[in-house]
């Protein structure tokens, strides 16, 4: 079986590639890239498109298993391959909680039948996401974990984060940490500030996150693990996590689509899917976010897809679940809303993803398997949340407008998803 | 014709909302009458759908939809109604299949009334949401100051308490800047709500924060005190009702350092000997009962304004 991907734009930061030239598939691995005109190959024409890496989003909530009403491992499969997403990484906040090797399994085995996109899990840091003691870490390793997180929460304890952090080092595991001061959330919805005020809703100030990214800096300082901050939204963090790496620590960051474009005005009046944690922050804080993009603090966009049912965020917006779907929107507004490059936009999505999280890495080079995202980067479309691949519709961004799109989704060189 | 709601004060005109006030002072007459009951809105239904304990304001809304003929309707809801499986939106289109004119809404979270009017067919009243808005309290404040003051602006009201919680204050905020007078809101740094001071609508200039109740009731024409709530204390909004009461509670004292003529106002229900004294709730100077029958002239005007006609 041979395809040939002809005269896309191929770009691949980490191989230095960044030409125009067909791609040779070959058995569902890549076989080598330039010219070719063969009469035994399917041909698919990626004139004025771009072939990239497989996208990985590297925070997403699959809810299989235990809320499979929201999403499954499939649906969450497809609506990754409908967002142009290769590959995913599952948070273990499911119920019960992925903290053991056979559940671990379980999550490899569903998505192996069932979901066109890759799917990673994450275990749990503490047993149970109970915050009290350390998962049996080695042994989820074992059966395939990419990194650990209690995600959905902090660790709180400063301790049991210190132990996690020197623990994961044997494995060399990305510690993957929701950064929120439960204490100073203290039950708040939305972000601390004037529309908070003004609503009669309870604040989540921003010294929520700072605070913890504070605390877990210092703490990976003095244990030299591979601590990774998910969706950071604070100017705060972010200067923060600039200045750990600028003294070389080894720490990542990653910023969800909705704090790089949303404030907290999009709750408008109390609209629940605009309702998320960490939550739309002010103005100076998506600049932040935006310039720590740009300026390489942050290394990865990832959605926090998190799924929820519709009759769930029908209620009190006190009571609403946090989350928002992001799978499908998100390439579009990365490509909509900020200024990149092209290359730029391919390591945040794809080569700087594979870098955190423990994965055998893929990309254009002969012998990787075909896991490819086609952009077409002048597609200008408009999301409609009743045709989202996810079981959910909890998006803020239904009927928005985008320029840029996934039009192409290859996975072991079969096509998961296309866009003509 | 496309219905109205009352949702909040913010946003409301200072026209509006004169208007209103202006309506009620006719309503309010009815009150004295030996027949209290005006045909005005003969077969119109009224629900008060309250998720909430409340008794004068229930009553208010109920007393003043009866004084206009229409037909009311209580409903004590549990605000758990999740625990049925029912969502807020079942709610709201449950009773609306029953075609109310109106529904009157009190529930414990912020945006309740909002998210009821968007499914519902029938004029919404927000009767206190959350910690988010009570606008008819607000105005039956504002109609009970015009009342005594002869004009609203100019005036510097105080409002102490616990503004963080209030919706009353909120209201008050919104309403009493946009009629011009000068709003100064008095707690302890950990009652009042972060930037309090972009959340109104008119010019900030109205609005001034301290933490002295002497500098907040010095020369103040009005002193609006409001209900302290002592589940409060349990997480570590102050360290006792003794200490708040020797800091914020109203005492004879502080009210002589007001206007001769200041009118002390409170929402209710009263703490008495906590935030206010009793000397000072039953003294010359209070308008507590006054604010008590002016609720019934300021939601007769409101159900009138947004019923009526039709």
């Amino acid at each position: 079986m041979k395809l040939v991907i002809k005269s896309g734009r191929l770009i691949d930061p980490a191989q230095d590639i960044d030409r125009v030239a067909d791609l040779l598939i070959e058995d569902g691995r890549i076989a080598a890239t330039g010219r070719f005109d063969l009469t035994d190959a399917e041909v698919i024409d990626a004139s004025g498109l771009i072939v990239s890496p497989g996208f990985f989003d590297i925070h997403v909530h699959l809810r299989e298993p235990g809320t499979e009403e929201a999403e499954t491992i499939q649906t969450g499969g497809e609506a990754a391959a409908a967002g142009g997403f290769t590959a995913v990484a599952a948070m273990p906040n499911t119920k019960p909680p992925i903290d053991n090797a056979a559940s671990v399994q379980f999550v490899i085995t569903e998505a192996a039948r069932h979901s066109p996109s890759r799917v990673f899990p994450i275990g749990a840091i503490s047993k149970g996401q109970q915050g009290e003691t350390l998962a049996e870490i080695g042994e989820m390793v074992s059966e395939g974990i990419v990194g650990i997180s209690d995600d959905g929460k902090p660790v709180m304890d400063a301790r049991l984060f210190r132990r996690a952090l020197e623990y994961s080092r044997q494995f060399d595991l990305p510690v993957i940490q929701h950064c929120e001061d439960m204490n100073l959330t203290s039950g708040g919805v939305m972000h601390e500030g004037a529309v908070s005020t003004r609503l009669g809703l309870k604040g989540i100030p921003s010294a929520s996150e700072d605070t913890i990214v504070a605390r877990d800096l210092i703490l990976n300082d003095v244990t030299a693990a591979r601590y990774h901050v998910a969706h950071l939204s604070t100017s705060g963090a972010i200067e923060m996590v600039r200045e750990a790496k600028s003294r070389g620590m080894a720490v990542t960051a990653e910023v969800a689509p909705h704090h790089f474009t949303l404030t907290d005005d999009a709750v408008g009046e109390y609209d629940t899917n605009a309702k998320m944690k960490p939550p739309l922050r002010s103005q100076a804080d998506v600049d932040a976010c935006i310039r720590g993009i740009e300026d390489g603090t942050v290394d990865a966009i990832a959605t926090d897809h998190a799924p929820h049912h519709a009759n769930l965020k029908m209620m009190e917006f006190d009571r609403a679940p946090f989350g928002i779907t992001g799978l499908e929107t998100a390439v579009g507004l990365a490509m909509t809303r900020l200024n990149l490059s092209m290359p730029r936009l391919v390591e945040l999505f794809s080569t700087n993803p594979q870098k955190i999280m423990k994965v055998k890495n893929w990309g254009l080079f002969a012998g990787s398997v075909a896991d490819l995202t086609i952009i077409d980067p002048d597609r200008e479309w408009t999301f409609d949340v009743t045709t989202s691949r996810s079981l959910s519709r909890n998006s803020p961004f239904d009927g928005w407008k985008f320029k840029g799109k996934a039009v192409g989704t290859f996975v072991n060189g079969k096509c998961v998803y296309e866009d003509r | 014709m496309a219905k109205r709601d009352l949702l909040g004060t913010q946003g409301m005109t200072g026209e509006e909302i004169i208007e209103i006030l202006d309506s009620a002072e006719s309503f309010r007459e009815i009150a004295e009458r030996r027949v209290k009951k005006v045909p005005t809105l003969r077969g119109r239904t009224v629900i008060n759908l309250f998720f909430e304990a409340s008794t004068r304001t229930r009553t208010s809304f109920e007393v003043a939809g009866k004084r206009l003929s229409a037909d009311v309707i209580n409903v004590s809801a549990s605000s758990s109604s999740v625990s049925k499986g029912e969502t807020l939106v079942d709610t709201a289109q449950t009773l609306d299949a029953m075609a109310p004119d109106c529904i009157v809404v009190r529930h414990p979270a912020s945006g309740v009334p909002q998210q009821i009017a968007a499914h519902s067919k029938a004029s919404v009243v927000n009767a206190g949401d959350g910690s988010h808005e009570h606008p008819t309290q607000a105005l039956l404040d504002a109609f009970t100051i015009r009342r005594q003051k002869g004009r609203l602006d100019g005036l510097k009201v105080a409002i102490v308490g616990d503004i963080l919680h209030s919706r009353v204050a909120r209201s008050n905020l919104h309403a009493l800047t946009t009629l011009g007078s000068d709003v100064w809101l008095c707690a302890p740094p950990t009652l009042i709500p972060a930037q309090i001071d972009q959340i109104s609508c008119r010019e900030n200039q109205y609005l001034h924060v301290t933490h002295s109740i002497n500098e907040a009731v010095e020369e103040a024409d009005v002193i609006m005190m409001l209900r302290v709530q002592f589940e409060r204390m349990n997480e570590s909004f102050f360290p006792s009702t003794r200490e708040y009461c020797h800091y914020f509670g109203l005492t004879a004292d502080r009210v002589r350092q007001a206007k001769p003529d200041v009118s002390v106002m409170h929402p209710g229900p009263i703490n008495r000997g906590i935030e206010i004294d009793a000397e000072v709730a039953d003294g010359p100077f209070s308008v507590i009962l006054d604010q008590v029958s002016a609720g019934v002239a300021v939601r007769m005007a409101i159900l009138y304004r947004l019923l009526g006609g039709a």
